[in-house]
């Protein structure tokens, strides 16, 4: 936005300066984590002290997967290449990187020869319609009753829900998601065991495949927003507590600006920036313990995929899995950084 | 001890006090074991709660009230390694980057910011899965504090920095101290309390973290700790054979090791500075 | 004579504190007695932590804990009838704001909503108070009162940081005059800008009290701008008004020990000597001397002095003090 006429004294601020500012450290720090984050994912096989070909066929024998010799033959020199142990590491490294862009993440050695790619975009759509719901009811819940309790801090349920909190929080969410499938699913019976819908059931977008998913989606859904409420909760409370005590709430105090707006308008809506900036930092966090909880669930996301891959050695699928998130995340993450502006006008001008 | 008895007034100080030093009684118990944790067979298999088998038994024909001392016991050796180590590391990286400044601040925290975005349970599991034939305490919990350093650098990075802008450290420079003497004489009394509560903090992680990997079985089977006790139990069907004793020691001790370890470090900071809890999250 | 608008009797408001188990009281405004009048600008000038602030919060009937009204009472006189303040509910408090009492903060740095646009502010000011008005309305109403005051139109667009510190000042000045309060307070307005700045802050003030012939209650430690825009002057020493009068008295006859080296601690046109200000420091008001609060510094203390606190001796018509050298004091009791 570039400043009219200057009568007012104001800072320039013009849209150059934004993007120089903002825009482009942002985007390097994007790239370059990206960069380093595949890079390790390339080293990590090459630094572990055995031949990961050999190690690899080790660990699908001795899980028991029957291969015959041409499958044999096959995988090795597909293992072969996807480490790419012909060449310099130089070489190899480049190579990785090569089929990276061409979004080819090699084959599933266990169930081969289905292309990792596949498999990801079968349990894709489950994780995300997970994770998307869930953080967002568990951002906005967390952060309105954490507003509201922040504000209201010395009232009882405010301090009943900060004892919740206090109990729930430190919990890893294994340990939680477990506890609530021990407890929800087979103490009280209230919700399936397992699974993203009942076994058998063809995918059609009739009300009652969708009301099936939905049902079996409750649990992990509640773990996670529960579990991620708790810390926005928190959080959100403690710098309700800080906005409350700055010099233009007092003030509006003082100038009796009703109760409704200072809470919306001044409290809430200032305590709300620092809730975005973190929601962007714990995007990692938070999709890793989405994976966790499929796991708990056996809901047929990236999760539980992951779960197999690993108890069926599939190290190649388990690197596609981690290349594919590493992107996602720092994506998401970008874009959370970027609508930042829209929020904070001191970022957007000056 | 002053600062004892001050602490000692928050209930949650005082609550989580007591509950650590029961499961330190607990772990030490296990020197005291009259069985070998690693052997199998040891007693009856599948017995519940008696009075000769406190917690009863299991599968593996152990008894689950010492295996459970050994867990404990193991669960926190491994996070102490982590824990320590990662201090180590927290403390030299924001220590470092806090006093110079400049390009090697920037460089560091782009690390330690890279360490903080990206999924680091998938890159744990590739690693665990690389090295699991060499798996033991030690090793779990290098592996721990490797990642689980960089919230904590960044604390004491801008613990340091505020300090910097206190007269004290001019007075150093001029009187010409060297930079490692006064990073250590007049700095560390200042981080000691941060360092202290962040290892709390960081321990709880470890503990998790370790408790994940193990039901994922990236761990060395054969030593008890929270987390390998559960995926035993787990992949006996304990839930559906109803073996509540056996899966449900782990789940509460763990349970209650999480929330006090949370509930000191909440107290203390909170004691430190009343405006700022320390925010981490378990993985 | 003008009438009073704003009175206090006896006005006791301390700090009690609790620390450790013990408690702790500040004694910040103790037994003050106001008589603040229609149409006229009201010093008051002390040392930093004499209690300025605090009988100013006071005097706005925002007593929070820790603050604690002790004892004493606080008139305002609102459409002929006099309205004793303390008594009020929450809602009815608020409602005194803005329309018939405003405030002018000491900083303005930090005072004004990040985040809104100003127009949003005066907008929730004026929405706040004024019913059933639209959105329009508002706007407007806020657009003409700045252009009046001689303030740039396009300021309302503007977020708090884009201004320079004199302007978001005069802003806020602005906006406590948006309702045509009867009283507005101000707690040092001018004391973190620079000399020039400073006058232009004045001025505005000064033409808003001609504009609206209000009254404006003014803190400043800054004896300068107290004499250029007060008609009358209280000086405060340990949470007491130790002397009162007209600006002209004050600054000429100032007869309180205190208050004339408050007067001479200013800097004066071609005197090249070192101003003179009073020896020690102010007492803590956690723990304040007895008989008057002055006497540890007093250059002319009499033994009297040690023990008793003298009241009011009236010196001339709209000039009294409260000090043993000028009488036993029939204005006011001793305590
Ligand atoms: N919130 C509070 N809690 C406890 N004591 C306070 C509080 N606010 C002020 N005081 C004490 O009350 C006394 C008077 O403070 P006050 O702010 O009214 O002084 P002041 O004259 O406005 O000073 P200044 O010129 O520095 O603004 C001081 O001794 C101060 O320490
Ligand atoms: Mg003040």
């Amino acid at each position: 936005m570039p400043a009219q006429g200057d009568p007012v004294g104001r800072k320039e601020g013009s849209a150059l300066a934004f993007v120089k500012r903002y825009l482009i450290p942002r985007l390097i720090q994007y790239f370059l984590v990206i960069f380093l984050g595949i890079t390790a994912v390339f080293f990590i096989p090459r630094m572990t002290p055995n031949d990961p070909v050999q190690r690899t066929l080790q660990e699908m024998k001795a899980r028991g997967s029957y291969l015959d010799p041409g499958t044999m033959d096959e995988i090795i020199a597909d293992l072969t290449e996807m480490y790419g142990l012909g060449g310099s590491w130089l070489d190899q490294y480049f190579a990785f990187w090569g089929r990276l862009f061409q979004g080819d993440f090699g084959v599933s050695f266990f169930q081969f020869p289905t292309r990792v790619n596949v498999l990801i975009n079968i349990a894709l759509p489950w994780t995300l319609g997970l994770l998307l719901t869930t953080t967002f009811f568990s951002w906005t819940l967390g952060n309105i009753i954490g507003g509201l309790a922040g504000y209201y801090a010395r009232r009882s349920w405010s301090r009943v829900l900060d004892t919740v909190a206090m109990i729930v929080r430190p919990l890893p969410y294994y340990i939680f998601s477990f506890g609530m499938l021990l407890l929800l699913a087979y103490v009280v019976r209230w919700f399936p065991v397992s699974g993203g819908m009942e076994i058998g059931r063809t995918v059609s977008f009739s009300w009652e495949f969708i009301k099936d998913v939905l049902w079996h989606s409750v649990l992990p859904a509640l773990s996670l927003v529960i579990l991620g409420g708790a810390v926005m909760f928190q959080t959100m409370k403690l710098i309700v507590q800080n906005v409350n005590a700055e010099n233009f709430v007092q003030y509006a105090k003082l100038g009796g600006v009703t109760e409704s707006r200072i809470v919306g308008k001044y409290v809430i809506r200032n305590a709300l920036l620092p809730q975005i900036t973190g929601l962007a930092l714990s995007l990692g966090q938070i999709f890793s313990g989405a994976l966790i909880t499929e796991i708990v669930f056996s809901y047929p996301g990236l999760g539980t995929l992951l779960y197999n891959a690993i108890i069926t050695g599939d190290y190649n699928l388990i690197m596609g899995i981690t290349v594919f998130s590493i992107f996602a995340i720092t994506t998401a993450i970008l874009i959370v950084d970027l609508t930042y502006p829209l929020f904070d006008p001191r970022v957007r001008y000056n | 001890m002053k600062v004892f008895k001050d602490l000692f007034r928050d209930y949650r100080f005082a609550l989580s006090f007591c509950v650590l030093v029961v499961l330190l009684i607990l772990a030490g118990l296990s020197f005291f074991s009259p069985y070998d944790p690693t052997l199998w067979g040891a007693v009856p298999r599948d017995l519940s709660p008696s009075a000769k088998y406190w917690l009863g038994t299991d599968s593996n024909g152990q008894d689950v009230f010492w295996q459970a001392t050994f867990a404990v016991r193991n669960s926190l050796i491994i996070s102490l390694i982590a824990g320590l180590v990662s201090r180590v590391i927290a403390v030299i990286v924001g220590m470092v980057s806090g006093y110079k400044g400049g390009a090697t601040d920037r460089v560091l925290m782009f690390l330690g910011d890279s360490l903080l975005v990206i999924p680091l349970f998938l890159i744990m599991v590739m690693l665990s899965m690389l090295v699991r034939q060499y798996m033991n305490l030690l090793v779990l919990g290098l592996l721990l504090s490797f990642f689980g350093w960089a919230w904590d650098a960044r604390l004491i990075r801008s613990l340091i920095l505020s300090l910097r802008e206190r007269d004290f450290t001019q007075t150093a420079i001029l009187s010409g101290t060297g930079t490692l003497r006064m990073v250590l004489n007049e700095y560390m009394p200042f981080a000691m309390p941060l360092i202290f509560s962040t290892l709390i903090n960081n321990m709880s992680w470890a503990i998790g973290l370790e408790m994940t990997l193990a039901i994922l079985g990236l761990v060395n089977m054969s030593i008890p700790t929270l987390g390998t006790m559960l995926n035993w139990a787990i992949s006996y069907q304990a839930i559906l054979l109803m073996r509540w004793w056996w899966i449900g020691t782990p789940v509460v001790l763990s349970i209650f090791l999480f929330i006090a370890l949370y509930w000191m470090s909440v107290s203390i900071s909170e004691y430190l500075d009343p405006r700022t809890r320390i925010q981490r999250v378990g993985a | 004579m003008q009438n009073t608008v704003l009175r206090t009797e006896q006005l006791k408001a301390f700090y009690v504190l609790d620390q450790f188990g013990a408690q702790k009281v500040v004694k910040a405004v103790n037994e003050v007695d106001l008589d603040i009048r229609e149409n006229e600008v009201y010093g008051i000038a002390g040392e930093s932590g004499c209690g300025k602030t605090t009988l100013l919060k006071a005097l706005y009937n925002a007593i929070e804990p820790p603050l604690r009204l002790v004892g004493g009472k606080i008139y305002y006189r609102v459409n002929g009838k006099d309205v004793d303040v303390t008594t009020l509910s929450a809602e009815e408090k608020r409602k005194l704001r803005w329309e018939f009492i405003s405030y002018v903060p000491q900083g303005s740095m930090s005072v004004l909503n990040p985040v809104l646009k100003l127009k949003e502010t005066y907008q929730d000011f004026i929405f706040s108070h004024v019913s059933r008005q639209s959105r329009e309305e508002a706007l407007n109403l806020a657009k003409s009162h700045i252009a009046e005051l001689g303030l740039p139109r396009n300021v309302l667009d503007a977020y708090p940081h884009q201004l320079s510190g004199g302007m978001r000042q005069r802003v806020t000045i602005a906006l406590a005059a948006l309702l045509k309060p009867r009283i507005i307070i101000g707690d040092e307005p001018t004391t973190a800008l620079d000399v020039v700045v400073q006058r232009g802050v004045v001025q505005l003030l000064k033409a808003i009290q001609v504009k609206l012939q209000n009254t404006i209650v003014l803190v400043t430690h800054d004896m300068g701008v107290q004499a250029n825009i007060a008609d009358r002057v209280g000086i405060m020493y340990a949470g007491k008004i130790v002397e009162e009068g007209t600006t002209e008295k004050i600054y000429g006859e100032a007869f309180h020990p205190y208050t004339r080296y408050l007067i001479n601690s200013l800097p004066k046109f071609g005197d090249k000597t070192m101003r003179e200000s009073a020896p020690g420091s102010p007492p803590s008001l956690a723990n304040v001397p007895p008989g008057c609060p002055f006497h540890p510094r007093c250059p002319r203390v009499m033994e009297i002095c040690q023990s008793q606190m003298p009241g009011f001796t009236t010196l001339g018509a709209d000039h009294k003090a409260a000090c043993w050298l000028a009488g036993e004091g029939k204005n006011g009791k001793a305590s």
